[in-house]
């Protein structure tokens, strides 16, 4: 038990002295907006307000802590569409289109079924938000199987397709009569409505379950093992009689889900999909996959520390006059220091745990190849 | 002909077709082809330079972003403080050369983080662009909020040939398309040109290849592949830093947070349409946006018939459809070209793979 609490306490400790680091540079960053922002003066206490404020944005009351939980919901499933395709040496950047296709079938999903009871239509809503989602993962996935077009570059155009088709259905085709801008009727029963006066909905609880489950299948079924070997060995696994093509579909299909779940997530929270809609959460889940080391625990708890700072930013924006963009610096100095692991550890005189990124290695090494089925 | 169009589908396929070279031959639109290629051309190069040395760079997309804001923002503040006439060539003013500097000064700083994490740190090479990608993106969303510039410092204007060059038949709308445009534009047949030349029959070149191939072959002949990769990448910053420089201060002369909206990618499909080579990377971005262009071209001129009624009707009735279709075909070309292409076009045989020198024993 010491020995495995040990294990997990060596896991964690380079994921969170690169968020120390990070915070260290950006609060250079926050000086420097003191300097040229509206007050034009040089105030080194700074970035202590603005952390201050931060946190007390994100845990100073009850209704704070909620916002965090509900800004860290959808960043559960888009972290976990990150993390279990780095798990078969995939890396999907295209969450952002799994999570507008995923939240656009949702919220036309939910127009349909908005008069029925509560617990037919808000499953029914998930329900086909995730399968859309699994269809956007699927095209990059059978791509990168059968043609070996790397599912960097076809998620990433994707992402752009699916943007332009859903914001162009909303204007020309799905516009509900009646309101100023461009967008769907209302999703009526299949809506995520706060509990009490909270923010808090149900769609936490959806969230929650999915990651014991990522889990229990990554390790504890067959599949799992597979996207696991193929993951850390595309030759060996082969080798083994196991099919690459078939487990990189399924693996950007499964990806692909969760990520559409996190959209619908978002949609029905909010209850319609407007034609303009932008998202962080995409582009949030490769942070919270990459912190997570992907793997489900480590993704909760870094989809928590990223829903804190996004839900506690807002009220540092007032009360220290820094912009919430200095959320997405951090997240990109995190990453930096995460990947310079070894300039961390020499930092901080560590010594070297020999930490598993093997699956990051076949990222890079599947490029420009044709996968062997 | 007119019988051949009154064929039901075929028939509108047929005009489109008549219509695509009646445009590109007479219709002034090849110097917007050749706008929208440069950015996607420039960063292929720069892929060109990092994958055949064997370095991977998906960052060229924040690259060219964060060289972009650099640009516009050293121009406007040497504009603010320095106001000068733009000159009656290419409407060039001390700020918008400077911007250019800047840019690919901060193209070569970027890059010099890809360099490091990619060759030094041996991180993976996808992770890394990704960061920069990231990094990018919130960084200049950040200090855009910040400083809110009103003002611009304005454009590179573009060249105005003689017309009689322009229609001379045949080949008029060929020399309109490199001569009506402005100096990034002009300067990418130069560079492409160039770095063909270079790649193929200059002893650097053939080191470059040696070390994408094969590094520790190229090691044992006595070339230093760390410090060659360095270079290629820093270079290959500096393409990526031009490409910037042309979306704020050419194309636009204003910055909008993630204006580069994919394009960094289109250039590597670009490059892997090339097949890892300038000339044929150029093509590839001539390919992709110039679909983007029909667009434009039908807004200019539309055709006539019942093509004309045809996409008249569907305009008329899915107007936003209508235009995102033509904003997103440079991106479905992408990903066909590349479902495609990639099982014929090999890469770099180290394309992506750190080098470890191994100590001697």
């Amino acid at each position: 038990m010491m020995a495995r609490l040990r294990s997990y306490a060596g896991f964690m400790v380079v994921p969170a002295l690169s968020i120390l680091l990070a915070l260290l540079v950006a609060s250079v960053l926050i000086i420097a907006s003191g300097l040229i922002g509206e007050e034009k003066r040089l105030n080194l206490l700074l970035p202590l307000v603005a952390y201050r404020s931060l946190l007390v944005g994100a845990f100073g009351s009850f209704k704070g802590i909620a916002n965090m939980i509900v800004a860290a919901t959808p960043l559960m499933l888009t972290g976990l569409a990150v993390g279990v395709g780095l798990k078969a040496g995939l890396f999907n950047i295209g969450a952002t289109g799994q999570v507008l296709l995923g939240g656009f079938a949702a919220a036309l999903i939910g127009t349909q079924v908005a008069g029925a009871p509560i617990w037919i239509a808000l499953p029914v809503a998930m329900l086909g938000g995730m399968l859309a989602g699994a269809l956007a993962g699927f095209i990059p996935g059978f791509l990168k199987a059968f043609t070996g077009a790397h599912e960097v570059v076809t998620t990433i155009m994707l992402n752009a397709l699916v943007q332009l088709t859903v914001s162009g259905l909303v204007n020309d085709v799905f516009r509900a009569p009646g309101f100023s801008f461009a967008r769907t009727a209302p999703v009526g029963n299949a809506e995520l409505t706060g509990v009490g006066n909270t923010t808090l909905h149900l769609g936490v609880l959806f969230a929650l379950v999915c990651i014991p489950i990522s889990y229990w299948l990554l390790w504890r079924t067959t599949v799992g093992f597979e996207i696991r070997a193929v993951g850390s060995n595309p030759t060996a696994a082969r080798y083994a009689g196991m099919n690459p093509r078939r487990m990189i579909i399924f693996t950007m299909s499964l990806c692909g889900a969760f990520a559409g779940l996190g959209g619908a997530v978002e949609i029905l929270r909010l209850g319609y999909y407007p034609a303009v809609f932008g998202t962080s959460i995409g582009f949030d889940g490769i942070t919270v996959a990459l912190l997570g080391r992907s793997n489900p625990v480590g993704i909760l708890l870094a989809a928590l520390l990223l829903g804190a700072m996004r839900a506690g930013a807002p009220l540092m924006q007032i009360q220290a006059r820094v912009p919430v963009e200095i959320i997405d610096v951090i997240q990109g100095v995190i990453l930096i220091f995460l990947a310079a692991e070894v300039v961390v550890r020499q930092i901080f005189r560590l010594r070297s745990a020999g930490t598993g990124t093997g699956e990051l290695q076949t990222i890079t090494r599947s490029y420009g190849e044709k996968v062997v089925g | 002909m007119d019988v051949l169009f009154d064929i039901p589908i075929l028939g509108l396929l047929l005009q489109f077709l008549s219509y695509l070279v009646q445009v590109i031959v007479s219709g002034h639109i090849t110097p917007i082809i050749l706008g929208l290629a440069t950015p996607i051309a420039l960063g292929a190069l720069c892929g060109v330079l990092n994958e055949r040395s064997g370095v991977v760079n998906i960052g060229i997309e924040g690259m060219m972003l964060f060289s972009a804001y650099v640009a516009f923002m050293v121009a406007l503040f040497v504009h603010q403080a320095f106001p000068a006439e733009p000159s009656p060539l290419f409407g060039v003013t001390p700020a918008l050369v400077l911007g250019v500097i800047a840019a690919i000064a901060a193209g070569v700083l970027i890059s010099l983080l890809h360099a490091w994490l990619s060759i030094s740190v041996r991180a993976d090479q996808i992770i890394s662009g990704t960061i920069i990608n990231i990094t990018a993106l919130g960084l200049t969303s950040y200090l855009n909020r910040l400083i809110k510039p009103f003002d611009s410092a304005g454009t590179f204007q573009s060249f105005r040939p003689p017309a009689g060059l322009v229609n001379l038949p045949g080949i008029g709308w060929l020399f309109e398309m490199f001569t009506a445009v402005g100096p990034i534009a002009m300067s990418v047949i130069v560079l492409v040109l160039i770095t063909q030349i270079m790649l193929f029959r200059s002893r650097w070149g053939l080191r470059t290849r040696a070390v994408g191939e094969h590094p520790k072959a190229a090691d044992t002949v006595g070339i230093n592949v760390i410090r060659l990769r360095y270079r290629n990448v820093l270079i290959g910053g500096m393409f990526a830093g031009l490409a910037g420089a042309y979306l704020t201060l050419e194309a636009t002369g204003s910055f909008q947070n993630n204006m580069t909206a994919g394009r960094g990618f289109i250039a590597l499909a670009a490059m892997i349409f090339g097949r890892w080579a300038p000339v044929g990377a150029f093509a590839g971005a001539l390919l992709f946006m110039g679909s983007q262009a029909i667009g434009v071209a039908i807004r200019l001129a539309p055709p006539s018939g019942n093509l004309g009624t045809f996409l008249a009707g569907i305009q008329q009735a899915y107007p936003s459809i209508y235009n995102n279709f033509f904003t997103g075909l440079p991106y479905l070309l992408t990903i066909i070209v590349l479902a495609g292409v990639v099982g014929r076009s090999i890469a770099p045989a180290a394309d992506g793979q750190p080098y470890e020198k191994e100590s001697a024993t």
